[in-house]
């Protein structure tokens, strides 16, 4: 861990990663949260809301069967979502910042 | 290294051998059990094959606990879902489904989500600033030596009982499978993982790993196609096949107890598509929810994975990959599930094995077709060696895991001082896993027969109120420091296990024998109830603690006949086998052969109820002497204090809580300097550990 060749504050303290920094931390943030609130979701439907739940959409399939195969549907496109963010996002202005410590601009 | 290799698979194919002849009875029929034999020796020379070839390339100490980092990520993801796709999950959530319908399949949900975690804060990071363990995590801006030592405490102690749950579960698996004894198959998986991780490391055990999951998916994938396929992939068309099963609805009854008696069996077909047949306690749920989601980010075998992989995009790619596998995996149970339910019996499937575990097995078996067919037994002892295989490999990565902290963390961090020339790392590394897989086997021996079922939810509970808090906070907060990460891990631990130990999950004697009597001695009648209102609970804390003065929510209860009293076993049994003599008596005398075959029905069902009354009273008079003049659990208590099964609702904020506390009241200097250097490497990637050349 030599941490003699670079200059951390300096980077930390580059415009370009306290964007880098925002942008990721609005993003994570705000999947983390809604990811969790849909999941508690399912437990707490199951046991308050049991008539919802049992409420018959399509032939026998009710409503809370829907609910939790959604669940893994929210969690493909959660990780779907996240993913096309940070390889197009993220990764780029991740490299940037490399590229300017590489070449000593920063 | 070839030499001893050879010679070790030598002995565990003797050992293989030997097991047949201690075969006693199992699931697999021993006519069949050659078939079995097959598959397994197929699937161990499979395994050893790649422990030999990883053996040639694992020397240095990158190598053996992270693969020389060149995993990729696609790999890594299949072996992500080869090490946590547990017997557990791979049997027993097939089990609760086919018991319990919409319940096992909405307990599942939890273990995929928990993967959302592992994907947004989790991986990249620990890829960027790790080296081999979630010590090196946590060393890199804190008091390496201290935050050290209680890092790999910690990793210990989950490892041990999450090994534990597995090496138990395992045992009684595969002697419910194929027969073989207990102790026997303890030391051969233990024997067999060891083989992998000593010789092959992180290569060998992440290509068990991935052999596994890709096993395990594909005949995932073959059975529910089978099941599947006859309703033309509709949903409902199948789901409406299976709600209409007679066997099906006669468990739903048998759920319900009293409460079916008013329900037609349509409606009692449907009830095992709505929730609250198995988990009664929504409290309890988000509880363990709460345990899965932040304690699989935590769980040290799983973030040692992301050591392996060359950079943050690979851990990332790895993710979702893991993701797609898992949760397609689970989607795929619900139909293994239902499918046992429908085509097998909840009723066959729980004589089996208690817990459902040999729906999938079973089902199987009935697919190929049925008992008697060559097909049907091949397909079970498929699905028994992939049963095997998971056993293996999870246990292989549990070993690793421990490994690592003992070694890399306690030897060379804190007692070597990181002085430790290259060489003797790699001999510590496995001096290190020989010493573990020698615990594993002996306390896989030793907690023979124990209710190990809790311990799988304990170590996700001390994960998620030890290490996420630590990992998490030292990652993203400036301000935690070594004081909040050590006094968080040992609360968090604390709390959690100290919570378990007067929870329901212990046994309580004085429930075991009045419910033993019950047995023996029979229940006296109920007299007539009338009308009661519902009743409101005290508070919430009466919903978690067991206090002075709480009242707990009844719902309201229309007014119920009087009860009968029900007999005792022995009275029981005497009307039982009063009743036989006549009723085979009377069979000679019937001419009719309708009637002598619904005749010879009775007789058999008044021999399964002698059994099944005999194996209740047996079990009753057991209990009874084991627990004679107890009155108290191991804690001293005569109920549980805590109320929930899971304890993460208190010990996980607890956990958070005292990481920020303990950081907030004190400074520390390098933890403050070196926050700059963690946060830029965690989001760039400069200077991470790069792949090994070969």
């Amino acid at each position: 861990m030599s941490s003699t060749n670079f200059n951390w504050a300096a980077i930390d303290a580059n415009p370009k990663f306290q964007a880098l920094h925002r942008k990721k931390t609005f993003f994570l943030w705000g999947l983390m949260v809604f990811s969790i609130i849909y999941y508690f979701l399912l437990p707490i439907g199951a046991a308050y809301y049991k008539e919802l739940f049992n409420t018959k959409v399509w032939g026998v399939v009710n409503f809370g069967l829907l609910f939790a195969l959604s669940e893994f549907v929210v969690a493909w496109v959660i990780a779907f979502v996240y993913s096309k963010k940070a390889n197009a996002q993220f990764d780029a202005m991740a490299q940037e910042i490399i590229n300017d410590v590489d070449s000593g601009r920063i | 290294m070839s030499g001893m290799l050879n010679k070790l698979m030598l002995s565990v194919a003797a050992m293989g051998a030997s097991g047949a002849a201690f075969a006693g009875n199992g699931a697999v029929a021993d006519e069949f059990k050659w078939m079995t034999f097959m598959v397994f020796g197929v699937i161990i020379a499979i395994t050893m094959a790649i422990t030999f070839w990883a053996a040639r390339s694992t020397h240095t100490t990158s190598e053996f606990y992270a693969a020389g980092r060149s995993v990729s990520g696609i790999q890594n993801g299949w072996a992500i879902a080869g090490d946590y796709l547990s017997a557990a999950s791979f049997l027993g959530i097939a089990g609760l489904i086919s018991l319990y319908g919409y319940d096992g399949f909405m307990y599942s949900v939890g273990w995929l989500v928990a993967y959302i975690t592992v994907l947004l804060v989790i991986a990249e990071p620990c890829r960027n600033i790790g080296k081999y363990t979630m010590g090196d995590i946590l060393a890199f801006r804190n008091d390496p030596k201290k935050t050290k030592t209680v890092a790999a405490l910690s990793t210990i102690t989950v490892s041990t009982f999450y090994l534990t749950a597995q090496m138990v579960g395992g045992g009684v698996l595969i002697k419910t499978l194929i027969g073989i004894d207990y102790e026997i198959s303890v030391i051969g998986v233990g024997i067999l993982m060891l083989a992998y991780v000593v010789f092959g490391g992180m290569k060998a055990t992440t290509w068990v790993q991935i052999t596994k999951a890709v096993l395990l998916v594909t005949a995932s994938i073959i059975l529910v196609m089978l099941v599947w396929a006859p309703y033309g992939f509709s949903l409902p068309a199948y789901l409406q096949s299976v709600v209409a099963d007679p066997d099906v609805q006669k468990q739903v009854a048998k759920l319900l107890g009293d409460k079916a008696a008013t329900m037609t069996s349509e409606e009692l077909g449907q009830r095992f598509l709505e929730p609250g047949l198995f988990l009664k306690n929504p409290i309890d749920q988000i509880s363990l929810g709460l345990a899965l989601v932040l304690g699989t980010a935590g769980m040290p075998h799983i973030l040692m994975r992301f050591f392996t992989v060359p950079t943050a995009q690979a851990a990332r790619t790895s993710v979702i990959w893991a993701m797609g596998i898992i949760g397609g995996f689970y989607v795929l149970t619900l139909f293994l599930g239902t499918g046992a339910a429908m085509l097998v019996g909840p009723d066959k499937i729980s004589s089996i094995d208690a817990g459902g575990n040999m729906a999938g097995p079973l089902l199987a078996q009935f697919l190929g077709g049925g008992e008697q067919s060559y097909l049907g037994n091949f397909m079970l002892a498929f699905v028994a060696a992939v049963a095997f295989a998971t056993i293996v490999a999870v246990v292989a990565g549990l070993v690793l895991a421990s490994a690592s902290a003992m070694a890399h963390d306690i030897y060379v961090g804190v007692i070597r001082g990181d002085h430790a020339t290259p060489k003797e790392q790699v001999v510590a590394a496995r001096v290190a896993s020989v010493i573990v897989g020698i615990i594993a086997i002996t306390v896989g021996i030793l907690a023979k027969g124990q209710n190990v079922a809790h311990l799988v939810a304990l170590a996700f509970a001390v994960a998620a109120s030890s290490n996420l808090p630590a990992v998490f906070l030292t990652l993203y907060w400036k301000k935690c420091n070594t004081t909040g990460i050590i006094a968080g891990m040992i609360v968090g631990t604390v709390t959690a296990i100290g919570l378990v130990m007067v929870s329901p999950n212990m046994t309580y004697p004085k429930a075991v024998i009045a419910s033993a009597n019950k047995v023996l001695n029979g229940e006296p009648a109920i007299p007539a109830k009338e009308e009661q209102p519902a009743v409101e609970r005290s508070s919430f804390m009466c919903e978690l603690f067991a206090m002075d003065g709480c009242v707990l929510a009844k719902p309201a209860q229309a007014a119920s006949a009087e009860k009968p009293a029900k007999p005792g076993a022995a009275e029981k049994l005497a009307g039982l086998n009063a009743k036989l003599p006549a009723l085979e008596a009377s069979l000679a005398s019937i001419a009719d052969p309708a009637a002598k075959a619904a005749a010879e029905a009775d007789i058999a069902k008044v021999k399964k109820d002698i059994a099944a009354t005999e194996k209740a009273k047996a079990k009753a008079e057991a209990d009874l002497a084991k627990f004679e003049g107890q009155t108290t659990s191991i804690m001293g208590l005569e109920k549980p204090f805590f109320l929930l099964k899971n304890p993460g609702l208190i010990s996980i904020p607890l956990g958070f809580l005292m990481v920020i506390l303990g950081s907030l009241f004190t400074r520390d200097k390098r933890s403050e300097e070196m926050w700059d250097e963690l946060y830029v490497r965690q989001n760039t990637g400069i200077n991470a550990e790069a792949a090994s050349v070969h």
